[in-house]
């Protein structure tokens, strides 16, 4: 389809502006300052606009769209209600430099999700600041580095272990955060191999990652073995919040050791994903971390208000401006009230629909650790790959021609044709059913017409796409037809300009 | 108990669903659980409410906050009240858009990917620059990414960022910069903007000097003479501008920047007490490797037909892991669409539009507290934007204070972040404010001012 920049004809706007005709003229900028050449924005009418970006959503596929067991990202229903209450204008228009009297409602609403996270997590403090899971990552490792340097440790401890199951953010945020990596290896059953870790633990180290249950979808059987080390050490433990779907009103990480835990609001507290993004990455920490928390935070008053403390002399500072992703907030927050200690519910249920379709996959894909799994789980498409050369790409692939999207595939790195499974609660038996009959049938038509597989999907707007042809010769703009000619060198018969569809 | 509509499974599916496992109850598939770990007792939260009563709860809760349709406001300092147009809640309520996720399997996702490479688009037409990511969490976080960016590229290890630049700008970069080794340096203002000569003797040996043009206190920097101090010194220069005021300010690509950056909230997106909003982080071509973040890139598929995918992933933690060029993944997207969607709105006629009516509205709110409130505007000669400082002769928060009893937020108290600025109030004035709120404005400070 057309881009909305194809679409543009100059003299066409979808906007009328408020015009004063009346007001002194504005003053004359520097020559030097002043735009010599307008951008090439769009020029389209308002229903263009309309027609365009809805034509956009058709080519998209969401949760609301149908089945979409992306592993480690819990896709689950993303409650209307939420959008209603974000976009109430006591909230939408609220400036987040409002003073205090003027923004007793929202305040107390960040104080009471902080109140019920806490909760959840079986800890004492939290910051809702952090925007996303991975900046709730470095928020926590540098309150670590903030509670050593205060004990006088800083120096000593240099070290953040971190299993060869974590996901990718886990080492990246480790580096931002100046820290020196530590990997653990995964045992036979799919836990953190124990005796790998008591060599590698010690006065040297900072803390612990640990996403539990892990990215295999396995509850560690050895967490208070392994909290027993950590702490026998002086060393932190760091909870990865990304699986936290699977154990809520069951298990608390507060309650397993662990210190610090990041919230992914967009996973578990049903926050819409939106293409990649807004998420909230709130974090909770044990008291004695408290102090370090970033600035402002948001208390209860002695007077029952509520307000922003910004007087926390050990704080590590501000990883976002104001005091986080309000909007994240409103919807997160309504959600936990629509649940409340029902969580439990949605929590067992999440697992419970796992396992039947572990259950039901078991026949005709790998199962590298043979065990119950929690809310996800991970199969391999290795025998297919070997007998049938159909790799987990082309079984991801064709399943966008029975309507489903696909899992998370190559992750975790240390199972090989991974296809990683998270159902989560939201799904119904029939839709379960379905998709495991779409696994069932790829897995034998890979033995019997692999070609299907190869050549998925046949049924989407586009075909299978070139990613080593994007980034051999990366194309990240229009080029406005000026360039095109410059960009087609190397294309043989394909049109630059928007003939197709 | 009665069923939660958010769940789907009956007593009959249950046991089914049991049967096929091999596990005769729930509580079965939580046995890898140690009984020291378990919560053992039912979370302590209220009881669960109905969807009916959470909005009446909830809706309580908004109706305790002066927020900006019931108090006439001129609050800025880095949040806006630009006008939303109503097609941007319709775009980014399309359900296929706002429930999916990042854009890993291109097939299912071409309405996405597409958007965002025209979203890269207009931040790239905007800023003069050859690259954008798909967007980062705030006009915070994208600073701190650029030092990421500058201290790999440069192999040096400080930063210099101008005080007139967002003091959560530099608050952000501060946090940041402790965890990956950064010395942050802060060059003063003097009256208002920075002065080139001293922001080129600070920049020796830094990795990056940063400076937001319009800055702080509204006023528009010399921006090339300060590129150009910056680069004099081999430091990448950053810019971090308003995209709402390049229809009428020149691009900082065409000026020589590194990189531009910014808050994008002001373009698209509401207040929203702080967010959620996008951050936007362009750069010149040369850069285009250490980009943190999502890019989306032009290729075809096996029919050669155009399509989109993410591309320049072996930049991303999920593959470079450790050596990653950030660790973000969760992004800003749907805000980002949203800007997309409010620049195709505005288009450039639109946009040069409203960055003249915002230049008027404030020359006209600057010569209005004069006239009617006898109040100076702090840097007199310099020339503003959207806001501008204004002296009023008492403690600013007292000010405040008493504006808003009579129904008028009259702006930011600047003595928060500056010394010396006690008295002093950070004016903003967007299309949305007429010249008579602006009188009004005048006639309130008129009576609490001084």
């Amino acid at each position: 389809m057309k881009l909305i920049y194809e679409r543009s004809q100059p003299g066409r706007r979808a906007s009328a502006l408020p015009r004063h005709h009346d007001l002194p003229q504005p003053p004359v900028l520097p020559e030097e300052l002043r735009r010599r050449e307008p951008p090439r924005l769009p020029e389209v009418p308002e229903f263009e606009l309309v027609r365009h970006f809805t034509e956009l959503s058709t080519r998209n596929f969401g949760v609301d769209t149908g089945f979409y067991p992306l592993g480690s990202c819990t896709m689950k229903y993303n409650p209307r209600i939420n959008e209603r209450l974000a976009a109430l204008p006591g909230f939408a228009r609220l400036h987040p430099l409002q003073e205090e009297e003027g923004a007793q409602g929202a305040l107390e609403l960040m104080w009471r999700l902080q109140e019920i996270l806490a909760e959840v997590t079986g800890l004492d403090a939290v910051s809702l600041q952090p925007a996303a899971g991975s900046q709730g990552e470095l928020t926590g490792l540098l309150l670590v580095r903030a509670y050593f340097t205060a004990r006088g440790e800083s120096e000593q401890r240099r070290k953040v272990v971190i299993p060869d199951t974590a996901h990718g953010t886990n080492p990246a945020s480790v580096t931002m955060a100046g820290y020196e990596l530590t990997h653990v290896q995964t045992d036979a059953r799919g836990n953190i191999d124990v005796d790998d870790l008591r060599g590698k633990v010690d006065e040297h180290t900072a803390a612990l990652m640990l996403t539990n249950p892990s990215t295999l979808g396995l509850f560690d059987e050895n967490i208070e073995e392994i909290e027993r080390i950590f702490h026998g050490v002086g060393a932190l433990m760091y909870y990865d919040g990304a699986n936290l779907n699977a154990v809520c009103g069951i298990s608390r990480p507060g309650d397993m050791g662990f210190d610090i835990v990041h919230i992914n609001l967009h996973k578990t507290f049903s926050q819409p994903h939106g293409g990649g993004g807004p998420g909230g990455g709130p974090v909770a920490v044990r008291g004695m971390l408290e102090p370090f928390l970033p600035v402002p935070a948001v208390v209860r008053r002695a007077d029952g208000g509520f307000g922003l403390d910004f007087d926390r002399p050990q704080t590590i500072g501000k990883v976002r401006g104001f005091t986080g992703p309000f909007g994240v907030f409103v919807r997160s927050y309504a959600y936990l009230r629509m649940w409340g200690p029902r969580l439990r519910e949605m929590s067992e249920t999440a697992v419970l629909n796992a396992n039947y379709v572990l259950a039901r996959l078991k026949e005709a894909y790998d199962l590298p650790f043979d065990r119950l799994c929690m809310h996800e789980f991970v199969v391999s498409a290795r025998t297919l790959k070997r007998e049938h050369g159909c790799t987990a790409l082309d079984v991801a692939k064709r399943l966008m021609d029975y309507g489903f999207h696909p899992p998370t595939i190559y992750f975790p790195l240390i199972v090989p044709e991974a296809l990683m499974v998270e159902p989560t609660e939201t799904e119904a038996k029939e839709t379960l059913d379905a998709f495991c009959d779409a696994m069932l049938a790829i897995a034998r038509e890979a033995a019997d017409e692999p070609e299907l597989l190869k050549g998925a999907p046949h049924h989407r707007p586009v075909k299978r796409l070139d990613e080593v042809r994007a980034a051999k010769h990366p194309v990240v703009k229009y080029g406005f037809g000026e360039e095109v000619a410059a960009q087609l060198s190397g294309r043989s018969g394909v049109s630059g300009s928007a003939s197709e569809q | 108990m009665t069923q939660h509509p958010f769940l789907a499974l009956t007593e009959s599916d249950r046991e089914q669903m049991l049967g096929t496992i091999g596990v005769g109850s729930i509580g079965e598939l939580f046995r890898d659980l140690p009984s020291a770990v378990r919560l053992g007792r039912e979370l302590d939260l209220e009881p669960a409410l109905s969807e009916q009563e959470v909005f009446d709860h909830v809706a309580e809760l908004a109706e305790r906050n002066a927020d900006a349709s019931r108090e006439l406001s001129f609050l800025g300092a880095g949040m806006y009240d630009h006008y939303v147009p109503a097609v941007v809640d319709a775009i980014l309520q399309r359900g296929e858009l706002l429930t999916a996720y990042t854009p890993y399997q291109p097939e299912m996702s071409q309405g996405v990917l597409q958007a965002i490479f025209e979203y890269q688009t207009a931040i790239c037409e905007l800023t003069g620059m050859d690259v954008s990511n798909a967007s980062g969490y705030d006009g915070t976080s994208v600073a701190a990414d650029a030092c990421y960016v500058a201290k790999h590229a440069t192999g040096r290890a400080k930063v210099v960022v101008t005080e007139a630049t967002n003091p959560q700008v530099r608050q952000v970069v501060k946090t940041y910069g402790a965890g990956f080794g950064l010395e942050v340096v802060e060059v003063q203002h003097r009256n208002g903007t920075t002065d080139p000569d001293e922001l080129e003797r600070a920049a020796t040996d830094a990795a990056a000097v940063i400076f937001q043009q319009p800055n702080f206190f509204g006023c528009l920097e010399p921006a090339p003479d300060l590129v150009a101090g910056a680069a004099a010194a081999g430091a990448l220069p950053v810019a971090h501008v308003d995209l709402l005021s390049l229809g009428v300010l020149e691009a900082p690509g065409n000026y020589g920047a590194a990189l531009a950056l910014g808050e994008g909230q002001a373009a698209g997106n509401f207040a929203s007490f702080g967010g959620p909003h996008y951050g936007f982080l362009a750069a010149r071509n040369e850069f285009i490797r250490r980009m943190p973040g999502r890019i989306v890139g032009e290729t075809v598929d096996a029919a050669g037909e155009r399509g989109y995918v993410l591309t320049l992933q072996t930049r991303e933690q999920h593959i470079r892991r450790e050596k990653a060029t950030s660790n973000i993944t969760t992004n800003q997207t749907l805000l980002a669409l949203g800007g997309l969607v409010y620049l195709t709105w505005l288009g450039p006629r639109g946009l040069r539009e409203l960055g003249e009516t915002c230049l008027s509205l404030a020359a006209y709110a600057k010569q209005r507290l004069r006239e009617r409130a006898g109040l100076e505007a702090v840097f007199a000669d310099q020339t503003t934007f959207k806001e501008f400082a204004v002296r009023v002769g008492r403690n600013a928060h007292e000010v405040v204070a008493a504006a808003r009893e009579r129904g008028v937020h009259p702006g930011y108290a600047l003595g928060r972040d500056y010394e010396g600025m006690d008295d002093v109030l950070l004016v903003s004035v967007t299309e949305r404010r007429t010249p008579a709120e602006i009188d009004r404005l005048a006639d309130v400070l008129a009576e609490v001012a001084r």
